[in-house]
């Protein structure tokens, strides 16, 4: 093909030969894509949600009654510009955002390309439709999920992950509850409940960890003054709103008939076990609970990228300078290589589409010396990452909250006792408790229970590692009998 | 008057933009389906499409995640105990 052209299909529905496909419209693949089109390169951006932004610039869609809620984002003015780019690139034909769209396999058949095939929701259920994209390069900009824990009563309605909470907030204007506890770890919690405060809801934060010894200073001496302005922010609202922030505690119980109605709250020892008799009753009638996040790595696992240990000890995506990983043509950029926030991603996403350029031929739109700021600005960030990952640990001693009654297993409705029968009957490793118990086996396919499940099997083993999940998402049989009206699948 | 859907024949308000989940959240409504084994009920938890807790039957194509779905006008949700009362 012709590099800055831009074929239709058959039908003329979208652009499916481009030099560069983006999977995931958050920061990393908003700046992928916005560098990637002044670069001159044709491009389709590609996201499950309805609107540029990913979690993190979660918008509701273009032209909606929903309320914008600036308050709750930061650094908008990247977000307008990135944007901005895009749309422009996609009046001209350069660029082709594919909203509504879900990547639910990739291959890569020959050196130089890579295909993608994607079930297009953007019509309504019922109306799914399948289109298949064909790149010379892919960036992966899929970002992360919440890492909820298992505690009794946590599969109550009314129990969310702090990211679904933010998610009704950003989204669709929704506060989700007038009493709120917000608990697990690290510095998303603030925001969660700072944007819920904010809108009338009494809003209490449990903190399991410290991070009072380091967090002072670590963000002046990382040089990141930004995040030190943006966590003074979020201390003010959350101040203003008198919104408690309780260290080493934790929501260890949620109580209720068929939704959530009070919780237990406990005070955690240096281990993470409950300190016996510290627990009290507490009244709210919506929860939201995280302990960080998980990276995204469907899509990087089934084209064969290769994964390294991060900062956080989660696995993630191995890439080099440019953020090219171990798969020739594919690159990856933000949460998925290591999750460290908007601006490290933004910043990885430009990384990402200078290589793409230079990879090409062409000359990048960032600059030598610019590569090299960029490059220092992500080093730095990576520390800043790391340090947040030290202070934000998951505690040790957690699995001691569960009953053998607990639900782990959402979805099969496997509880810890099932669990524990299994490990001690001899399973070793997150796969042979799933073959002994269908824990993981529904319908997110582990994605909620597997850190879960992975403590309380001990480590190492088989099925430790990262699973692998060739379909990323459900998709209609009837919508791949139809096909795209081309090759069969390569 | 603010648009609204129907869920189990009856209307739910919901504003341009929001999913059928957010609207349901909305309106109060914390669980809209009950699980296979335990009969447990069920509604948003991950919000983001991750989880598939919040699924229910959308223009009679069962399994739809409720907070993935926009909501829009003379859209006929239902849920499980709807359809077997």
């Amino acid at each position: 093909m012709t590099t800055g052209t831009v074929r239709a299909t058959a039908s003329g529905a979208a652009p499916d030969v481009v030099d560069l496909v983006v999977v995931g419209a958050g920061p990393a693949g908003l700046a992928a894509a916005a560098v990637a089109v002044l670069g001159g390169l044709s491009v389709a951006l590609v996201d499950a949600g309805q609107e540029l932004g990913g979690q993190f610039w979660r918008h509701p869609p273009h032209g909606s009654a929903v309320g914008d809620g600036k308050d709750l984002h930061h650094d908008l003015r990247s977000y307008r510009q990135l944007t901005a780019t895009v749309r422009d690139a996609a009046r001209s034909g350069r660029c082709r955002s594919l909203l509504g769209h879900h990547v639910w396999t990739a291959v890569h058949p020959a050196p130089g390309q890579h295909v993608l095939h994607l079930v297009d929701r953007s019509a309504g259920p019922g109306r799914e439709s399948a289109v298949r994209l064909e790149a010379r390069h892919v960036v992966l900009a899929t970002g992360a999920y919440d890492r909820p824990l298992p505690f009794p009563g946590w599969d109550l309605p009314g129990v969310y992950t702090a990211g679904g909470l933010q998610a009704l907030l950003k989204g669709a204007g929704v506060r989700a509850g007038s009493r709120v506890v917000v608990g697990g770890t690290g510095p998303f919690l603030l925001p969660v409940a700072a944007g819920l405060a904010a809108r009338g809801a009494s809003v209490v934060v449990c903190e399991a960890n410290d991070p009072r010894r380091w967090a002072g200073g670590a963000g002046a001496a990382l040089g990141l003054p930004g995040k030190l302005v943006e966590g003074a922010g979020y201390a003010a609202t959350l101040a203003r709103h008198r919104v408690p922030v309780q260290l080493r505690q934790a929501v260890t119980a949620a109580h209720g008939t068929d939704r959530v109605e009070a919780v237990t709250i406990s005070r955690l020892d240096r281990s993470g076990a409950v300190v016996a008799g510290s627990g009290r009753r507490l009244e709210a009638d919506a929860v939201g609970t995280g302990w960080g996040f998980v990276p995204q790595l469907d899509l990087a696992v089934t084209l064969g990228a290769d994964l390294v240990p991060s900062w956080g000890g989660d696995q993630v995506v191995g890439v080099d300078r440019w953020q090219r990983t171990s798969v020739p043509g594919l690159s990856a950029a933000g949460e998925v290589c290591g999750v460290g926030g908007a601006r490290l991603a933004l910043r990885e996403g430009q990384l990402a589409a200078e290589g793409v350029l230079r990879d090409l031929g062409r000359p990048g739109v960032t600059g030598d010396r610019g590569v090299v700021a960029v490059r220092r600005e992500v080093a730095r960030h990576r520390r800043f990452a790391a340090a947040m990952a030290h202070a934000h640990p998951v505690p040790a001693g957690w699995t001691g909250w569960l009953e053998d009654s607990t639900t782990v297993c959402r979805c099969e409705e496997v509880c810890a006792g099932q669990v524990r029968r299994a490990v001690a009957d001899g399973a070793v490793g997150v796969r042979q408790v799933k073959q002994l118990t269908r824990a993981g086996m529904g319908w997110c396919q582990g994605r909620m229970c597997a850190p879960a499940v992975a403590a309380l099997a001990g480590p190492g083993g088989p099925g430790t590692e990262v699973p692998e999940r060739l379909v990323a998402t459900p998709v209609p049989l009837g919508v791949l009998a139809r096909g795209t009206g081309r090759d069969p699948i390569p | 008057m603010s648009p609204s859907f129907q869920l189990d024949g009856r209307p739910v308000p919901f504003v341009p933009g929001q999913t059928v989940g957010a609207a349901l959240v909305a309106s109060g409504r914390t669980s809209w389906r009950t699980t296979r084994h335990e009969g447990r009920p069920r509604g948003i938890f991950c919000g983001i499409g991750v989880c598939f807790d919040c699924l229910l039957t959308v223009d009679g194509v069962p399994d739809q995640r409720a907070c993935q779905v926009l909501a829009r006008e003379q859209l006929d949700v239902s849920t499980p105990e709807g359809e077997n009362p």
